[in-house]
């Protein structure tokens, strides 16, 4: 029997192991978070950075410890798993210590949190951005947030294998020359040992290649004839190209269309590495994963849809990753994050460690490959830049429209329709594309306006 | 020791009260009162009066989730208590290896929900590729699937928990209907399950709940294709939340409401289910 010492130990003991669940409770969540040390006495403000690039985390976090290093700012840098940034940041938003500075995708991303966005217009960071068209504006006109990378994506494609099939980059000029070389590749599969593109999977890994980055593709045409930049109502001008092109991706892989709904993009990424295919639609920052091919053998193709005079289509470059600044967090807080962000894009160490590559950061470690549309901007290692940069200066870039689709749940029902087409292509499935693409759109974008 | 428990007793209440008062009754109330409102985040919310239940109940993913939900709840709950309750009469038989059988069948209960469907699909997508299929191409392909892995999954804990039942029947109950000229099948209906309506009550409890509140399971063999028709309702309600922005307080409806059909049916259940217990 315990006496009534113990019983009070016991029972403090209990409560104070529940306090400390609570308290935990309150700081994890799941994320990998890590607190630089705060270094002087003198510094007010503090920054909570909630980071969207998983890839990119042991940088932020160096990146994080080096500022407060140098200034006595502590800095927390917390990264959200892959495709949980808005679950994430919406629980942290509800935190007393909420993030000082987040991310928004986009004009609709902007629309959930511009009551929490600090208008940017005066700040320093501002000041040394190159293109206007880089800076989000909400609907009052004012400045929301601010793009910090500038991203490319198009068909990579294997140089060798393409040579090996008796073609080279000058043969693909539009889509019908595409669709010539593809088609031949697959007629020639078995005696070549490759097929000509990677498995278009449509795992939640790998699903937004064609829901939405493919997808762009219609959406930009559709805008650019209209001369508009956002819309409540597509029509699907170019549905009939869209699927064109998804046709060709998904009968000419390294896998039956049938099971595409299990492919991830590692499956993807392996088989480009591999040498089992010779194009891999994706974009600039899989080329840490794919450099494994060598630079002399990579190459990037804009994607071509079947749109007349598409010849002089550049690569799809844009971006979709915007700075906020949180409005709610303490004025000292808010300077802290103002200033950290343009030391950021302007100090020495942080432009070699967003734009550098390999041993860029001080740690030896790779930076973060970046083309930052600053300024600070260093020219690119990252081969694909390169490729993306040479194509635009002669063709038309395409923007990314992406960020205007309604919501994510108009891309999901997009990437489930084509998912369905895929594993049975009749016309009926594809109405069902149609569908989710139009119809869709329209209810989405009146659910978003609510 | 009378006197110690009087004297004490806020010690062995409150931590658990508390931790019961932050873990449950705060979320509880706020997320009632959120079903209510407008909001992005959770502490930054505008009263809107019931639109947020009216948009629930126009929704009809959700109504359709909810039928899919009780179809799998039903089908769930006779699955599993029916095999469990057969290999629980066959492992309290006299034969060699019941413990080895007991423990086997028990093993997938200790194994997460969400590793248990990611390892299904990989199963599943094996033998269905072999057709050109995928488990997520078809909402009954999912829905198998998911009676399948759950099944797999809680037969052996129901299993125990009718095994102890079956225990716990005196043996002159039995011995004395055997001597009446009571054969197996007999003694089986009018002697063993009314003996064991207690542990039967637990078990379609446990398993109906468990049926309308599958989460992890379902997020990880289909997420919910084809087109969300293959999402339970506990899958529907988190991405209400957390795919759709400027839909949060309906995501808080649909969850008030879900929580009134699941405590509904668990009443009627355990009240249908115990008017059948005797008296030992």
């Amino acid at each position: 029997m315990m006496n009534r010492r113990q019983f009070i130990t016991a029972g403090l003991g209990a409560t104070a192991g529940v306090a400390a669940i609570a308290a935990t409770g309150c700081s994890g969540g799941g994320d990998t978070g890590s607190t630089a040390g705060s270094g002087g006495a003198s510094a007010a403000g503090e920054v909570y950075y909630l980071n969207f690039k998983p890839e990119q985390d042991a940088q932020w976090q160096e990146l994080a410890e080096l500022y407060t290093e140098e200034t006595g700012v502590p800095v927390t840098v917390k990264t959200a798993a892959s495709g949980q940034y808005e679950t994430t940041l919406k629980s942290e938003m509800a935190k007393s210590e909420a993030p000082t500075l987040f991310q928004v995708n986009g004009p609709v991303g902007l629309a959930s949190w511009t009551d929490y966005c600090l208008d940017l217009d005066d700040a320093d960071v501002m000041k040394t951005l190159t293109d206007d068209s880089y800076a989000l504006k909400g609907e009052d006109g004012k400045t929301k947030g601010v793009a910090y990378v500038i991203e490319s994506y198009g068909l990579i494609y294997n140089k060798s294998l393409l040579d090996q099939a008796g073609y080279s980059e000058a043969d693909i000029t539009n889509f019908d020359s595409l669709k010539k070389v593809v088609e031949d590749i697959t007629a020639r599969k078995d005696e070549l040992g490759f097929s000509a593109f990677t498995s278009a999977g449509m795992d939640s890994s790998s699903d937004w290649r064609f829901k939405t980055h493919l997808a762009n593709l219609p959406i930009y045409y559709e805008y650019k004839e209209k001369g508009i930049d956002n819309t409540d109502a597509i029509e699907g001008l170019y549905l009939d190209n869209y699927r064109q092109i998804w046709d060709l991706y998904i009968n000419n892989a390294t896998c039956e269309p049938g099971v595409l709904s299990t492919k991830t993009a590692d499956d993807a990424t392996a088989e480009f590495v591999t040498g089992q295919a010779v194009f891999y639609q994706n974009g600039t920052w899989e080329y840490a994963n794919i450099s494994e091919v060598g630079d002399d053998n990579l190459g990037l193709l804009p994607i071509y849809i079947g749109v007349e005079g598409e010849e002089d289509q550049g690569i799809c470059t844009g971006s979709e990753n915007y700075w906020c600044v949180n409005k709610n967090a303490s004025e000292d807080n808010i300077q802290a994050t103002l200033d950290f962000i343009n030391w950021c894009v302007t100090s020495d160490t942080g432009t070699k460690a967003m734009c550098g590559a390999d041993g860029a950061m001080p740690s030896g470690e790779a930076g973060m490959g970046f083309v930052i549309p600053f300024e600070g901007n260093q020219p690119s290692e990252n081969v694909l830049n390169q490729i993306a940069d040479e194509v635009n200066s002669e063709k038309t870039p395409v923007s990314w429209n992406f960020s205007t689709m309604p919501s994510e749940e108009w891309k999901n029902g997009v990437g489930s329709a084509l998912t369905t087409y895929a594993a049975d292509q009749t016309d009926g499935n594809w109405d069902g594309v149609v569908t989710a693409f139009v119809d869709g759109w329209a209810t989405e974008a009146a659910a978003a306006a609510e | 020791m009378e006197k110690a428990i009087k004297k004490y007793w806020p010690v062995f209440l409150v931590p658990t009260l508390v931790s019961f008062l932050i873990g449950f009754i705060v979320p509880f109330i706020l997320g009632v009162w959120l079903s209510f409102c407008d909001f992005t985040t959770v502490t930054d919310a505008q009263f809107t009066g019931i639109e947020n239940y009216l948009r629930a109940f126009q929704d009809t993913i959700f109504q359709h989730a909810f039928w899919y939900t009780a179809l799998f709840a039903i089908v769930s709950l006779l699955v599993i208590n029916v095999i469990a309750f057969a290999l629980a009469l066959a492992l309290t038989q006299k034969m060699r290896g019941t413990n080895l059988f007991r423990t086997v069948f028990f093993m997938p209960n200790l194994i997460g929900g969400i590793v248990l469907g990611y390892i299904w699909q990989l199963i599943f997508n094996g033998i269905l590729a072999q057709y050109s299929q995928a488990i997520n191409l078809n909402e009954w392909y999912g829905f198998a699937g998911l009676v399948i892995l759950v099944s797999w999954q809680q037969i052996g804990y129901m299993m125990i928990v009718y095994i102890a039942g079956l225990q716990s029947i005196p043996t002159d109950v039995l011995e004395a209907a055997e001597v009446d000229g009571a054969g197996p099948w007999e003694r089986l209906k009018s002697v063993i399950i009314p003996m064991m309506m207690p542990s039967i009550t637990i078990c379609t409890f446990l398993s109906i709940t468990n049926g309308f509140k599958l989460f992890d399971q379902n997020l990880s063999l289909t997420a919910g294709e084809p087109s969300k028709l293959s999402e339970l309702l506990a899958l529907n309600i988190y991405n209400t939340f957390y795919g759709r922005t400027g839909w949060e307080g309906v995501g808080q409806a649909k969850a008030v409401i879900f929580c009134l059909v699941v405590v509904a049916i668990g009443l009627i259940q355990l009240r249908v289910t115990r008017s059948k217990e005797v008296q030992q």
